[in-house]
């Protein structure tokens, strides 16, 4: 009793409510986190402002619908959202198929161990290996060394690895959050592994897979350093017509405008910038929507 | 069809219609030597088809690009995708047997010569058009006019002890000079190395960029800033940059489309090349055709991007080179290059 009293009374005289206080420093730290927000969102919206004031008038069928051209009022850069259409395209299936099947193999059939920690950490690493690296290997790789040239093909594999770590990442994600009680009442009604894969575990990761994939995709169409390498052209009047046909893409052909000396082709290269963001939007957009869409059909 | 047809832009226009001396607009004055080669398109220019690439100099880029464009017009089957990989890139593609021409803002050298030869290569090199690298400093900057060639390699040069205007000369003041210049792939760097530093070592603190726009920043952004790119890059900026003569001994002389296109502008005027494939001239219609349509077009297109036009007596000699060298009455340059009498004899 004696005990309590004492501790009792330590506590009284160490406890002092100081509520000015403890609200003001809650205030404070309110106010920092506000601010951090704002700068972002200021910083953002000046961003867009500097591309979005010089570009916007620059807007026009011809950037959308013509080739490049030496004339700024005449240039546009239909080659150039073709080949980024399909680099893109090539690209995502590419990383699609080869990522989702690392990922079902890592996550359904490899043992947990020291091996698989082993390629986990490795293909986390990979995802932060600067671009231009990848350019270098598909340069050694897929142009010289199996003669591909600098072609579509050639740049498409050479993004399909590098957006490979983020999709095997997503993709590892998405079936580990499928619930282990799915799985074992299917195992329980007598299917294989591979049965209960394909017809429960798969559905249900789908949308976070699409999700992952969109925006690996998203990641591919804006990058320019791996395609300055193995793509290599500044100038093409012709969109794609075949697998080894050369390419030009939107940020390199955005590059290629800021770095011309007349003017008009800066305002140009914003107005190409700003096609560019309306393009990322919309495919952002559609992964949102996907996930939506497929997430309304899981059914536990 | 003919060449009228192809459109031509206000300012190159302007200096091709009013013939050999032409004010055109935004203050340029072209002194334009005549179009001396005409190109006449074969009936059949536009059943031509195939597809080569053109790779090199980001300086020649923009004219070849033109050209292309134009070729394009009239042959619409044929396709050239052009790259920008810097003349030292272009030239190690093109000794490959990679690309068909290599646009080049130096001559070829030895070294790439011999790669040539090692992978059975042979090239013809043919004049475009010139260009004058200029030395500029910032509007803001208003104590310097000109430079003497070795006042320029005293501060570039690696051994120049150069830090302060007052090293250069010692009534300007004594503050630090911001280099700005082209990186170590630019055909430009070793222009001007060669020209101005000759044996010297270029020093390497100095700001680079291979981008001429951030250059162009750089130097106008600063009072004691020095700088040095592509004519077309100063003539786009003239509000913002001032052009430094250059005396080669013979007085000062600024940069100019005059003084660059009748070689007074020394050491620092140049002629751009594309070098071509001499099987890929010989054996592809689309090709020589298209080089034919280059040599001839050049004059009228280089001034739309920048360049000064070849003299008369050069474009024809490079149109009477190009047309020997379609039908092989004319020996590839590289079968003459490095041979003896190019070298003093032993």
């Amino acid at each position: 009793m004696s005990l309590d009293a004492k501790s009792t009374g330590l506590a009284t005289s160490v406890y002092s409510p100081r509520i000015g206080t403890r609200q003001f420093i809650g205030k404070v730290w309110r106010w920092i986190f506000f601010g951090s927000t704002a700068l972002a969102i200021v910083l953002l919206g000046l961003l867009l402002w500097s591309i979005i004031e010089p570009g916007w008038s620059w807007l026009s069928w011809n950037l959308i619908a013509n080739p490049p051209s030496r004339i700024a009022e005449k240039a546009g850069m239909n080659p150039a959202i073709w080949g980024s259409l399909w680099i893109v395209l090539g690209s995502g299936i590419g990383a699609f198929v080869v990522g989702l099947g690392t990922a079902i193999y890592l996550e359904e059939y490899a043992a947990k161990g020291r091996f698989n920690d082993f390629i986990q950490t490795n293909i986390a690493n990979l995802a932060g290996v600067p671009s231009i690296v990848y350019g270098l290997l598909g340069l050694l790789v897929f142009v010289d060394l199996l003669h591909m040239g600098r072609s579509l093909i050639a740049g498409c594999l050479t993004m399909a690895l590098l957006i490979l770590p983020v999709v095997v990442i997503s993709s590892r994600e998405a079936i580990r959050a499928v619930p282990s009680s799915l799985r074992e009442a299917s195992y329980g009604l007598g299917a294989t592994r591979w049965q209960t894969i394909w017809h429960h575990v798969l559905p249900a990761a789908f949308p976070g897979v699409l999700t992952g994939i969109i925006l690996a995709m998203s990641r591919a169409i804006g990058e320019t350093a791996p395609l300055l390498v193995v793509g290599g052209a500044s100038q093409v009047l012709w969109k794609p017509d075949g697998l080894f046909s050369t390419f030009m893409v939107m940020p390199l052909q955005i590059y290629n405008w800021t770095g011309r000396p007349q003017e008009e082709f800066e305002h140009l290269a914003a107005a190409a910038i700003i096609v560019l963001m309306i393009i990322l939007l919309l495919m952002n957009s559609v992964a949102i929507g996907l996930r939506q869409h497929f997430s309304k059909k899981a059914r536990w | 069809m003919e060449l009228m047809n192809i459109k031509l832009n206000r300012r190159s226009l302007a200096a091709i219609t009013a013939g050999t001396v032409a004010l055109a607009p935004f203050g340029r004055i072209f002194a334009q030597d005549e179009n001396v080669v005409t190109y006449e398109a074969p009936e059949n220019v536009g059943d031509l088809s195939g597809s080569f690439e053109s790779d090199g100099s980001s300086t020649l880029g923009p004219l070849t690009e033109a050209a292309i464009e134009e070729f394009a017009a009239i042959a619409p089957n044929v396709r050239i995708t052009n790259g920008i990989s810097g003349t030292g890139g272009g030239f190690e593609r093109f000794t490959k047997g990679e690309i068909a021409i290599a646009n080049a803002s130096r001559p070829i050298k030895d070294s790439e010569a011999e790669a040539a030869a090692a992978a059975g290569i042979a090239w013809y090199q043919f004049d475009v058009a010139y260009d004058g690298i200029t030395v500029v400093v910032s509007a803001e900057n208003d104590f310097i006019t000109d430079l003497t060639v070795e006042e320029l390699a005293n501060i570039w040069a690696s051994d120049g002890g150069v830090t302060t205007w007052a090293d250069v000369r010692a009534e300007w003041p004594a503050e630090n000079i911001e280099l700005y210049g082209p990186g170590t792939a630019s055909g430009t760097f070793d222009f001007f190395n060669e020209a101005i530093l000759g044996e010297r070592e270029v020093r390497t603190d100095y700001t680079p960029s291979e981008d001429d726009n951030v250059l162009v920043q750089g130097v106008a952004g600063s009072a004691n800033a020095l700088g040095y790119f592509g004519f077309s890059y100063y003539e786009e900026n003239q509000d913002i940059l001032k052009a430094v003569a250059v005396d080669n001994g013979a007085g000062a002389v600024a940069p100019s489309v005059e003084t660059i296109s009748d070689g007074t502008y020394a050491p620092l005027g140049r002629t751009l090349f594309i070098y071509v494939s001499a099987s890929e001239l010989q054996g592809r219609a689309e090709v020589a055709e298209f080089v034919k349509f280059y040599a001839a077009t050049a004059d009228e297109l280089a001034p739309s991007v920048g360049y000064i036009s070849l003299h008369a007596d050069d474009q024809q000699s490079t149109w009477d080179k190009v047309v020997g060298a379609i039908d092989g009455s004319v020996a590839p340059d590289s079968d003459s290059f490095g041979t003896p009498e190019a070298s003093p004899a032993a």
